[in-house]
């Protein structure tokens, strides 16, 4: 038996006699390997981003909000939560982390002649901390300007942009729905919400400040839960439901006036749908991976025919058949790996584009593209197996005698 | 001398029923090591097909073959492969060239399945090629190469193992007389200096003198079986 070093450079060479054929045997392989890794990249990158938008919102989050969207219908104007409902909440219910009441104004922001469309926020410090949403620069509010209601407001990126352009913002007062105050600190990008929405057109204010000069009322519009860990989500969001059912009396038999909803459920179903698609897209591409696979053995069995002199010469010359055997599947196996290889470049290189088009995250798993450039050579392996025993399994006379 | 080739009642049947063509009928023949023996006949006698057994290449459908005192035909298709790798060296009938592959390579390829190193197995390529009139030819292909050429360059891969027997169907089918003339005197000069044993068949009478001994076909049987005196 020759070593698999002799095996290897027969196959090459070989290869290297008929370069248009091995190049268009491998095409398939190509493509297809090509295809797993861009689809499953994307697919990644996809996902990533999602994940990435979702818990941009804040960790564990619970959001409590008046009104009741799943009774269809138009919406009932419900009662807003008041601070006492914030304070019972902190009091009643554990395995909170951080809360925070939010009152929510449509805004213009004004400075001098620019005027921009904005969301006036009117919360405790603690938001920041529920959302984990650090400043870029300046400083948040202290306690005294809390309590005093101080016209001092944190402004983000969208309104630093188009107010201010490349000015420094800090310690300009600004106008927010015609109440004038000082920017003291700037918040850093945070992108779009999930729905699309601008995070970072924003303005924030303390709630005191925010009550009195904006909305004229003591409304909270949302409050925002921050649950301790994600197992605790689900006990934080009944025990809300609860303490809210009781003191907002909601008459036995009619349905709450107010919602709860744990935002790790919409992300795990939002996770679940994208790795479907991802797995999906790897299942279509394997296909292609498998049509490639058939590919190499139709172009080996018309190769192996066409190849019966040869066969009959090494055969006669005293060949084994397991040597035959072994140089044929080198020949398959070489094929399709450095068709892999070419896929794998090529796949790299399209989902590389791909993500920078749809603005996604290149995530490259090492798993991925291994098991797709192993599973090129078992493709080798498997469909060149037939037309390599084919060959190997000759009679040498009858093959010499091949025209 | 002991017998390196023993025949005995060969039979080789193609075929069944009204297609039946018997190729070999009652074949028995013993040849020594060390000898040059030149098979004549028609066309269609059963010199190719004899000499298909006897290179361990097919198996008889009756009889016994025994090469070097072992038995051959019971061995299964390894044994034969290793058998003829190992002692046979074979000139086709037609040329039976790799494609697209040079000379040299072509002389390599039994010194690659024999395990031999590549710079060794360069060496012996060049030595056998230059033994049958090609040097500077070694890079050539197939196609690059006139039919003579073609037939010697066979003829070099069928000696570069420098085989116990060289079996040679037509060898100078293709070749002019003179080119006949310098291979039978390369083979006849192997066969007295190495002391390779021929088998060789041949139309040509001038090509057969050149042997020792001369069996004649005639519808599968041995016609005539002459030695001669040298
Ligand atoms: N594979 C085969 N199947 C059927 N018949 C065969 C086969 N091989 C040879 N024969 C027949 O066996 C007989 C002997 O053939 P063989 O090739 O041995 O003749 P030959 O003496 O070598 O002739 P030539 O001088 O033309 O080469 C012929 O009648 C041929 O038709
Ligand atoms: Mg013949």
């Amino acid at each position: 038996m020759i070593g698999a070093a002799a095996v290897l450079r027969m196959a090459l060479v070989e290869l290297g006699r008929n370069p248009m054929r091995s190049g268009l045997t491998t095409l398939g392989i190509v493509i297809g390997i090509a295809a797993v890794i861009a689809l499953v990249t994307l697919g990644q990158g996809a996902s990533a981003s999602i994940t990435n938008t979702i818990s941009g919102l804040g960790r564990n989050l619970v959001i409590v909000s008046p009104g009741n969207a799943r009774q269809g219908g138009p919406p009932q104007a419900a009662a807003p939560f008041k601070l006492g409902d914030l304070r019972a909440i902190e009091r009643e219910v554990s395995g909170i982390a951080a809360m925070a009441g939010v009152g929510i104004l449509a805004v213009n922001a004004v400075l001098g002649n620019a005027s921009y469309a904005t969301s006036a926020f009117g919360s405790e410090l603690s938001y920041l901390a529920v959302r984990e949403w650090p400043l870029s620069a300046g400083r948040v509010f202290d306690e005294g300007e809390m309590r005093s209601g101080k016209a001092v407001c944190i402004i983000g990126q969208t309104l630093v942009r188009e107010l201010f352009g490349a000015q420094d913002p800090l310690g300009v007062a600004i106008r927010v729905g015609g109440t004038s105050c000082q920017v003291i600190g700037v918040l850093s990008p945070k992108g779009q919400s999930i729905v699309g929405q601008d995070q970072d057109n924003v303005v924030l204010l303390p709630l005191t400040t925010f009550q009195r000069r904006l909305a004229g009322n003591t409304d909270i519009s949302t409050i925002m839960v921050s649950a301790a860990s994600p197992d605790l989500t689900t006990k934080v969001q009944e025990d809300i439901r609860s303490l809210l059912h009781e003191r907002r009396r909601v008459p036995p038999g009619k349905q709450d006036d107010f919602q709860v909803n744990d935002l790790s459920e919409i992300a795990t179903i939002v996770g679940g749908v994208t790795v479907i698609l991802t797995a999906l897209l790897g299942a279509i591409a394997a296909i292609s991976l498998l049509v490639g696979g058939i590919g190499i053995m139709n172009i080996m069995l018309v190769s192996v025919t066409e190849r019966t002199r040869e066969i009959g010469i090494r055969l006669a010359i005293g060949a084994l058949e397991r040597e035959v055997l072994a140089q044929f599947l080198a020949e398959a196996v070489l094929l399709s790996l450095i068709g892999g290889l070419i896929g794998v470049a090529l796949g790299l290189g399209l989902s590389y584009a791909g993500t920078r088009v749809l603005a996604l995250p290149f995530i490259v798993d090492p798993l991925v593209v291994a098991g797709a450039a192993l599973f090129s050579g078992l493709v080798g392996v498997g469909f060149g197996f037939f037309p390599a025993r084919r060959a190997a399994r000759m009679d040498p006379i009858e093959a010499l005698r091949h025209e | 001398m002991t017998t390196l080739i023993a025949l005995e009642h060969l039979r080789k049947v193609y075929g069944s029923g009204e297609t039946q063509v018997v190729a070999l009928d009652d074949i028995s023949l013993a040849i020594d090591h060390g000898e040059f023996v030149a098979v004549m006949g028609p066309s269609g006698s059963g010199k190719s097909t004899a000499m298909n057994i006897i290179g361990c290449l097919d198996t008889p459908t009756a009889g016994t073959y025994r090469f070097d005192g072992r038995e051959v035909t019971t061995l299964d298709r390894d044994a034969r492969a290793l058998l003829r790798r190992g002692q046979i060296g074979f000139v086709f009938q037609g040329f039976n060239l790799l494609k697209r592959t040079t000379a040299l390579e072509n002389v390599e390829l039994p010194l690659v399945y024999r395990g031999v190193a590549r710079a060794e197995r360069r060496r012996l390529a060049r030595d056998a090629l230059a033994k049958v009139g090609l040097e500077g030819r070694e890079g050539h292909s197939q196609a690059e190469l006139s039919g003579g050429q073609q037939q010697r360059v066979a003829i070099a891969r069928a000696i570069v193992t420098a085989p116990a027997l060289l079996l040679a169907d037509e060898p100078t089918g293709n070749l002019d007389s003179e080119r006949s003339r310098d291979i039978m005197t390369l083979l006849a000069g192997l066969n007295r200096d190495a002391g390779i044993t021929i088998v060789m068949v041949t139309h040509e009478p001038d090509m057969a003198a050149f042997a020792r001994r001369r069996v004649r076909f005639l519808d599968g049987r041995i016609l005539a079986d002459e030695r001669l005196a040298s």
